[in-house]
């Protein structure tokens, strides 16, 4: 019932043991990614200019930033510096992941169950971080009794069950990109595996943004509550005067 | 028929039937929700990136439901827990 040549994640190919610990492929990529995304940047960011000639490298980051950004402000956080930098390593790291399909031999680490599942983790605990870093403990936990007290357990299990989704979609979305193409390989090798790695791009590509914009929605919920106060204190005013 | 035949039948019938019906339901949504997107594009094209944008987010919302039904059935075929009880006896006998 098992085709020994496909994995359903890239756990079990296991590249180098010694005593019981296990350097597998989803370990190998990981790290892979993330070398290759913090020594670019760090090549790019070496001399950054602010006059007339800004190199092109240069320009490429502040567009990704400066749209990040945009993203963020359009979700409802009024102040996106604060969230650019959660937010926009979920984007950047899945972003990359996604893109470097098309290297020969590299099997997305986001096609592993682990690997989304620590990313939903993060951002399960960054919500609450994020809420009590604006409104408070007390502020934060009221938001669980919002529209009346009955709901505190669906609200509970309502985080947990998000959580667990965006960890299923993502690795569902890549896992599956990875398997057809291993699949189409054994049967029609030539032109219609590339055609299916193009869509495996575009939806890896379009997995990331929506991984990071539902974190931005997650932590716009948490934080949005202490908001309208300013505005209603405003209004008393023209009529006292 | 013994419990470890029909333990792969069970699990083969049941792998195809999760995908194909897991499917249905998915595909109907998004395209109802890409008709109401392209009404509302005909009614105000300047709002183009806010709709494209919230018609991304909900057809992934929509889509992870087909997903959920993709992975129980990549579950049944590769790493099927029942199945790998059978073949750890057969491979210990």
């Amino acid at each position: 019932m098992i085709l020994p040549s496909v994995h359903i994640t890239s756990d079990q190919q296991i590249l180098w043991q010694h005593g019981f610990v296990k350097l597998n492929e989803t370990i190998v990529t990981t790290w892979a990614v993330m070398i290759a995304m913090t020594l670019g940047s760090a090549l790019i960011t070496r001399k950054l200019a602010t006059e007339r000639t800004i190199s092109r490298w240069q320009s490429a980051l502040e567009m990704i930033v400066t749209g990040i950004e945009g993203q963020i402000v359009e979700v409802g956080l009024n102040e996106p510096r604060k969230y650019l930098a959660f937010l926009g390593t979920l984007f950047l790291f899945i972003g990359t992941c996604s893109v470097c399909i098309v290297l020969p031999g590299f099997t997305p680490p986001t096609g592993s169950l682990s690997t989304t599942a620590a990313l939903a983790l993060c951002v399960f605990i960054a919500v609450p971080l994020f809420g009590i870093r604006e409104q408070g403990i007390g502020g934060y936990l009221k938001t669980y009794i919002k529209p009346t007290p009955i709901m505190l357990p669906f609200n509970i299990i309502g985080e947990l069950s998000r959580t667990l989704a965006l960890a299923v979609r993502l690795f569902g979305n890549m896992m599956s990109g990875v398997m057809i193409v291993g699949i189409l390989l054994t049967i029609t090798p030539f032109i219609f595996p590339i055609v299916m790695t193009l869509l495996g791009l575009l939806t890896g590509s379009v997995q990331a943004y929506i991984f990071s914009i539902l974190a931005a929605v997650y932590i716009a919920a948490a934080t949005r509550v202490a908001k309208p106060k300013p505005a209603a204190e405003a209004h008393p005013e023209p009529s006292a005067a | 028929m013994d419990s470890a035949t029909l333990v792969a039948v069970v699990s083969i019938i049941t792998a195809g039937i999760t995908t194909g019906f897991g499917c249905m339901g998915p595909a109907l949504g998004e395209g109802r929700s890409v008709a109401s997107a392209m009404t509302s594009l005909a009614q105000q094209p300047d709002a183009a990136p806010t709709i494209t944008r919230t018609l991304f987010v909900g057809l992934a919302m929509i889509e992870s439901t087909a997903i959920y039904t993709f992975v129980v059935s990549m579950i049944l075929i590769f790493a099927n827990p029942f199945w790998n009880h059978f073949l750890s006896q057969a491979g210990g006998k």
